[in-house]
């Protein structure tokens, strides 16, 4: 007699045991601590606190190391976590203008105020692999120069000072918040570059790179790249001041994009812009070239209905955790639906055969 | 804010709201079904179930008004401490707390737009008497008829002609409680 | 007992309080999705996210609580989730249908019928019944403001043109109350004639897509259809072979390399009791 399937609890438990393992890899190789990844990938950890939109590198360097290196799997790992955390309230907003630039290229101005600073960048390494690094080798200390103590100024100031850009309205009203609002279209900007800054980095650069190639084209220059710390600070109503809570480093870029104007602008530049938590490039880049694409609407563009000019679809796309999720969630039992689905084609099936046979 | 504001409210929240829920979720799906709102203490004029519901579901995000009846110090204090709930007109209210006198005509508060007809005011209508006798109510979540000693009949005919936009209800008296849906047909 | 380390039932209480506002609204304004701010939570969105969402709102300690996924008490996820609710709430877990006060379901409604006092969760991978015909929200929410169901119908219309039937058997669209066309998970359309008149409240939870939508009891959800087309529940013609019972509805299963197979009640505590009451 047939019993029916049983055993999920067993299995799910034996699952996780084999995982843990799995984690560990060959015992005989020492254990990596979460400090390591911390130092040593930090690149890895600046995108998990990015799309996990939590700044705390020594727990996104958890997340890593108990995800396995699957870093759509940290930033899970970080978002739950973040989600039942205590607000105890919100910080003024982020002053950009006073950040330590630890690096600050211009790709419109040779110089400028603040200057050139390449920083700890890829840019212009060979992609040799260095089999030194197969060995555990000492790095050589970096020269080191005298810390600039003045505000580098944005580049794009220089181009509103001829008014040759154009001006972004000032508002103090308060944005709706992405993570305790539902989504809802159409979006203002806040809201999408909320989105945009934890949104998926794959995602964002192949849009982005579709704009680049005419899918919405809005030839950017990269204004100014910027990345260093930046104070947080939070009013305390009770003290009647704001005080420091700490410094977090962000990448920040300001696209500078020809317009030929339009039924409503006149000629002038106009900007993407991309903020992202940590030495987040790529995605920084990516943020503004997507987050000008979308702005097409209120600078009277053309909508030729490319995907990065579509509001809905990226903002309903453009998160990893949510995509994942509904990817995955394919591989769970559909014994049911496939059963109806079964049943379905059968009598459609048999309709036809039945109709052939008349037929003959 | 005097000290018996911070008293009243549930002894273990998480706990006490979710029974207090319950009850309240049962009284929507069910209307016209009485039931016991417990565990807060709230100050006069608004009754215990008034009390339970406000202290279930308002919170800084939701506005809230309070009818002549109700507004005074002691309930303003009160759900200021334990819910932080923001005082509005009543066309901003997500909730409105009163009397009936107090609280119509109703027709100032949202009904919600056609796009979201869930964005309008629930309406928490302490009462002298609450008992399964008077207006008949019939449609969704009731199997045959009920019956509800309502404040009157039009207001709630107009509203149910809404729907989907429209008022709901909850009528508290002591720690009973019922509700009144737009959904709701009254005669 | 319950894990110290987090809330009642997982969720904070603001975030309990914004899901039973959605809830009250929900049953408030029968099968209209309401939008809600769907955290996220420690199990992948797709995976019954919503329906967690729902039932932690709902839980009190002194609930009973049954969970399954494909009808069954002992698929994987079904177990996952009822043991998130052990140790997030403390609360007590039964198979059995009729000993439940709150049950969350993936894909399927109970075959005994259900009564008062007891609440069905579902979990609802994609809420809008029109989505596949109109992926844009703001074109269907725009649809539904308008009662604008054209579309719908259109589609049912062309399956029966092509194929001389409706070519929908789960997920099949009802009409709530005369007003609002719901989508009622991916149930097989066998189940929808359990979601009328129902002595339960019905609740339903798209975490993703934040969403929340309620039938409240005794309520009128009638599938779309035409006259000369009607509704029809369809299963697998057979009987189980565990039970006998062939009413109920049955998972295929492949017994065998030649392909051989049988069927069995995929609602798992059902067949289970009758298997019990037999000699």
């Amino acid at each position: 007699m047939y019993v029916a399937v049983k055993g999920g609890e067993r299995a799910i438990d034996n699952a996780h045991a084999w995982l843990a393992e799995e984690r560990r890899g060959d015992v005989a190789v020492p254990e990596m601590s979460v400090a390591q990844i911390r130092e040593q990938l930090a690149l890895a950890v600046n995108r998990v606190m990015a799309e996990g939109s939590l700044y705390d590198p020594d727990l996104a360097a958890l997340a890593i190391k108990q995800a396995r290196g699957d870093l759509i799997e940290a930033i899970f790992l970080i978002r739950a976590y973040r989600t039942t955390l205590p607000r105890f309230g919100a910080s003024r907003p982020l002053d950009t203008a006073s950040m330590a630039c630890d690096r600050r290229v211009s790709a419109t101005f040779k110089d400028a105020p603040g200057g050139q600073v390449l920083g700890p960048t890829f840019d212009y390494t060979h992609r040799l692999l260095d089999f030194k690094l197969m060995a555990d080798g000492d790095t050589p200390n970096a020269p080191q120069g005298a810390a600039r103590h003045e505000a580098t100024p944005h580049i794009t100031q220089f181009l509103n000072a001829e008014g040759l850009i154009q001006q972004e309205p000032a508002s103090d009203a308060t944005p709706r918040d992405l993570t305790r609002q539902p989504m809802q279209l159409p979006a203002d900007r806040a809201l999408r570059l909320q989105a945009l800054a934890r949104a998926d980095e794959g995602f964002l650069l192949s849009l982005a790179y579709s704009t680049q190639r005419g899918f919405g084209r809005t030839h950017a220059f990269v204004g100014e790249l910027r990345i260093g710390a930046v104070t947080v600070e939070m009013d305390i109503p009770e003290l009647g001041f704001a005080i420091d809570l700490g410094e977090v480093t962000l990448t920040e870029c300001e696209t500078v994009n020809q317009f030929t104007g339009s039924k409503t602008e006149p000629p002038q530049f106009t900007r993407g812009y991309g903020l992202v938590l940590g030495q987040t490039e790529r995605k920084a880049i990516s943020m503004s070239l997507v987050d000008r694409a979308l702005r097409w609407a209120e600078l009277g563009e053309d909508n030729i209905g490319a995907p990065a000019q579509d509001e809905e679809f990226v903002l309903m796309h453009c998160d990893n955790i949510q995509a994942t999720g509904f990817l995955e969630h394919i591989k769970l039992p559909h014994y049911v639906d496939f059963q109806s689905e079964l049943e379905l084609i059968r009598k459609l099936r048999a309709a036809v055969t039945a109709g052939q046979e008349a037929a003959e | 804010m005097d000290t018996q504001s911070l008293t009243g409210g549930f002894a273990d929240a998480p706990v006490a709201a979710a029974h207090a829920f319950r009850a309240a979720m049962e009284a929507m799906a069910r209307p016209g079904t009485i039931v016991t709102l417990a565990g807060a203490a709230p100050p006069a004029p608004l009754s215990v179930a008034a009390g339970a519901l406000i202290l279930t579901l308002c919170d800084p995000e939701t506005p809230v008004w309070l009818a002549p009846s109700h507004d005074v110090a002691a309930v303003r204090d009160w759900i200021a401490f334990h819910t932080g709930a923001p005082l509005v007109a009543p066309a901003q209210a997500m909730f409105a707390i009163g009397d009936w006198t107090g609280l119509s005509p109703v027709t100032r508060f949202a009904i919600g737009t056609p796009e979201y007809p869930d964005r309008s005011a629930t309406l928490i209508v302490d009462m002298p008497t609450l008992e399964p006798v008077g207006a008949r109510l019939t449609g969704p979540g009731i199997r045959d008829a009920a019956a509800l000693s309502l404040p009157e009949v039009q207001a709630f005919r107009d509203n149910a002609a809404l729907f989907p936009l429209g008022l709901d209800f909850y009528f508290t008296c002591g720690d009973r409680a019922a509700a009144v849906p737009r959904t709701t047909r009254v005669s | 007992m319950n894990d110290q380390h987090y809330n009642f039932a997982y969720l904070d209480e603001q975030t309990k309080r914004m899901i039973r506002r959605a809830i009250l609204k929900g049953l408030a304004i029968p099968g209209y999705q309401v939008p809600f701010a769907s955290r996220e939570m420690p199990m992948p969105y797709g995976w019954g996210t919503g329906g967690v969402q729902v039932t932690a709102a709902c839980l009190t300690p002194d609930d009973r609580l049954k969970v399954i996924d494909q009808g069954a008490d002992d698929t994987t996820n079904a177990v996952s989730i009822r043991k998130f609710f052990q140790r997030t709430a403390g609360v007590a877990v039964t198979t059995a249908t009729p000993e439940a006060s709150v049950i969350q379901t993936r894909h399927r409604i109970p075959e005994v019928a259900l009564t008062e006092g007891q609440i069905l969760v579902y979990q609802v991978p994609i809420p809008e019944p029109l989505r596949f015909l109109e992926p844009r929200e703001t074109e269907t929410r725009r649809m539904h403001a308008l009662e604008d169901y054209g579309l719908m119908h259109v589609k049912l219309y062309e399956d029966i043109a092509r194929h001389g039937a409706i070519a929908t058997s789960y997920a099949y669209p009802v009409k709530v109350e005369g007003r609002y066309v719901m989508d009622p998970s991916p149930i097989p359309k066998f189940d929808n004639p359990k979601l009328a008149g129902c002595a339960a409240i019905q609740l339903f939870g798209a975490g993703r897509e934040q969403r929340i939508y309620a039938l409240p009891p005794y309520t009128k959800a009638v599938s779309l259809d035409f006259d000369d087309f009607p509704f029809e529940p369809t299963k697998a013609a057979g009987a189980c072979a565990i039970c006998g019972s062939d009413t109920s509805y049955l998972d295929e299963v492949i017994v065998d390399d030649a392909g051989g197979r049988m069927f069995v009640c995929s609602d798992t505590d059902y067949c289970a009791s009758r298997a019990e009451g037999q000699p």
